[in-house]
């Protein structure tokens, strides 16, 4: 089985936002591979797509035309409801924003996936507690977002995206809003603690500080790649 | 899923206590309002429900309420006896005449002149004196809150004299009796001796009261009263249902109250409308990544409507609580008592206030369906 051993298969992507003069071609024609165990670094300049092609990864949008197919489910394909329940099981979102709930604890905050599959919430704050540590953030599980600092909040975003063990991790800009050493930190933490041998880790960032982090670099362009850099 | 809603709705303080409040002030505008309403409406038919020994009121044809009744000729009483199933009828006069306080004022009364020999229609709780006394020479019984109003502050006395079309007039008892709607207070006296306290007129029976005998329904002797005599006869519930109709479709009454409710309505709709859809909107990209995360729509739907309910449900008994509260603080009012919450005015504030909620979700959810999970990204 050729299509499992990436994480994800695209196959001449195609977006299209808008129509007549306002029509835009956020993706034109992409052909990617993503493979577990990895990180992928998706960079270019503002506008050029990065974005839109890791939502429709991430199953959060449909393409206009192409394929794409994740942990061998073939995402273009899938009804609206397969999609929802196909992202709470196997992807992790970190956001620029960290998205954080204000009126939950960083432990409960971290608990959310577990609790939307399901789980009592005595057991799902329990687990998360235990990832908030592999985090470094034992000491403020019960810490709300306004009492940490932008860096503590992404690691708590980190364990939130991270708690119910996905298969695909996507991060968009995880350190745009952070200060260079709260951004150090972070990475190192996406390295160390997501990147596991069954697990895919797509960062999309602007930051050139970062790009060490990545097993591969893809570079995009209007629309396209450009380049893909290192291990495949 | 729920407790996360919850905790978003609690979270922000300042929006939570302000959609409560919108809740409760509708609730306890429109709740005290048609209480209030109906209240008073019914006041306007209070003498004929205070009435228990007789089932069925007799007068002229033409009579719309008990306020406004012609003299029978004293022939009818006996045709009104002579119809089939009616086991007894006697006279009853109702009117309104002027009373002169020793000190020279003069106040209005409504006077009950009750059938010398069996008093039908006579108050059924007295407070100070006997209802025996009434049978002595001029005697009065004069209601509680008619005594407050024409000897304000002053303890109750009886053998206190008042003068009625001239005549003397000699107080022996204060009794309890339903606030009337025009707020006067309700004398009793005999018959024979109202016909005293009245300036002379032709006739001075109002109304004929009656009871049908065993075997026969009320309403039944009723209509065969009307067949044999023309006068008008109704059952106690139809002649509070025909005085209360003539009071809401000739006054102001249902029209003034129905703006204030309405008012309430709108303005409790507004308020908590416009807070929780800011609310949502402020936490529109909470929901985004909840849906991103894997929340279907059907469950974001859940999680609006269990933050409606709980505010609708916290507002609405917090209203509840303060209008009876207020009926409370105020039954001591001689004016205001006797008005209370009633049942009815809860449950269709209730749901009125569903409504609310509904709208209110409604918008909410709306915005939150068309949300694209993508927009977590942006
Ligand atoms: N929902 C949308 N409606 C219309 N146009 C859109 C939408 N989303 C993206 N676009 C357009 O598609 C193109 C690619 O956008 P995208 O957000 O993917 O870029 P990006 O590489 O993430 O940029 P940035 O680095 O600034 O975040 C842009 O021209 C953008 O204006
Ligand atoms: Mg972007």
């Amino acid at each position: 089985m050729v299509a499992m051993e990436q994480s994800v298969l695209c196959r001449d992507l195609n977006k299209e936002f808008g129509s007549g003069d306002m029509r835009t071609l956020a993706l034109r024609g992409v052909d990617l591979e993503v493979h577990p165990g990895q990180m992928t670094l998706l960079v270019g300049p503002s506008g050029c797509g990065k974005t839109t092609l890791i939502s429709i990864i991430a199953g959060l949008l449909y393409p206009t035309s192409g394929e794409v197919t994740v942990l061998g489910q073939p995402l273009n394909r899938m009804r609206n409801g397969n999609l929802i329940a196909f992202r709470g099981k196997e992807i992790g979102f970190v956001f620029q924003q960290y998205n954080l709930l204000p009126a939950l604890t960083a432990a409960e905050n971290a608990a959310v996936p577990l609790l939307i599959a399901g789980w009592p919430r005595a057991k799902a704050v329990e687990k998360a507690k235990s990832v908030l540590a592999s985090v470094g953030l034992a000491n403020r599980v019960n810490s709300f977002p306004r009492q940490l600092s932008g860096g503590q909040e992404q690691r708590v975003a980190i364990a939130r995206a991270l708690v119910h063990e996905p298969r695909l991790l996507v991060c968009d800009e995880p350190t745009a809003a952070l200060d260079a050493q709260s951004g150090q930190t972070v990475m190192e933490l996406l390295r160390k603690v997501a990147v596991q041998p069954d697990r895919a880790v797509i960062v999309v960032t602007h930051d050139n500080r970062v790009l060490k982090f990545g097993d591969r670099i893809v570079t995009m362009s209007d629309g396209r790649i450009e380049r893909i850099e290192g291990r495949t | 899923m729920s407790w996360i809603a919850l905790k978003m709705l609690m979270g922000d303080r300042a929006k939570f206590l302000g959609l409560i409040f919108g809740v409760t002030f509708a609730t306890l505008l429109m709740t005290q309002q048609i209480s209030i309403f109906v209240g008073i409406i019914k006041r306007t038919a209070s003498q004929i429900v205070d009435v228990r020994d007789a089932d069925i009121w007799v007068m002229d044809n033409k009579v719309r309420y008990i306020d406004e009744v012609p003299g029978l000729p004293d022939m009818d009483l006996h045709r009104v006896r002579g119809v089939r199933g009616v086991a007894w009828a006697v006279r009853l006069y109702k009117g309104q005449v002027r009373a002169r306080l020793p000190d020279g004022n003069f106040r209005n009364l409504i006077l009950f002149g009750l059938d010398d020999a069996t008093l039908v229609g006579a108050p059924k709780e007295m407070l100070a004196g006997d209802l025996a006394d009434l049978r002595r020479p001029d005697a009065v019984i004069i209601d509680k809150a008619g005594y407050e109003y024409m000897w304000p502050g002053e303890p109750w006395v009886l053998g206190r004299e008042l003068e009625l079309n001239d005549r003397r007039a000699v107080l022996v008892g204060v009794c309890k009796a339903s606030a009337p709607f025009t707020t006067l207070p309700i004398l009793y006296t005999r018959y024979s001796s109202a016909s005293g306290f009245v300036p002379k007129e032709r006739h001075l029976m109002t109304f004929i009261m009656a009871q049908p005998e065993e075997g026969h329904t009320s309403s039944e002797v009723c209509r065969r009263i009307e067949a044999q005599t023309e006068l008008q006869a109704l059952t106690r519930d139809e002649f509070f249902g025909k005085t209360v109709r003539y009071f809401l479709s000739s006054t102001g009454i249902p029209v003034n109250f129905g703006i204030t409710i309405g008012l309430g309505f709108i303005v409790g709709a507004a308020i908590t409308g416009q807070t929780f859809y800011l609310f949502t909107i402020e936490n529109l990209k909470q929901f985004g990544a909840l849906k991103a995360m894997g929340v279907s729509n059907l469950r974001l739907i859940g999680m609006i409507l269990t933050q409606g309910l709980v505010v609708g449900l916290l507002g609405y008994g917090i209203g509840l609580g303060l209008t009876a509260a207020f009926f409370e603080a105020t039954s001591g009012i001689t004016h205001l008592a006797g008005l209370y919450m009633t049942f009815d005015a809860a449950i269709g504030v209730g749901a009125a206030v569903l409504v609310i909620i509904m709208l209110t979700a409604l918008l909410s959810i709306r915005r939150v369906l068309v949300l694209e999970p993508a927009v977590v990204f942006r």
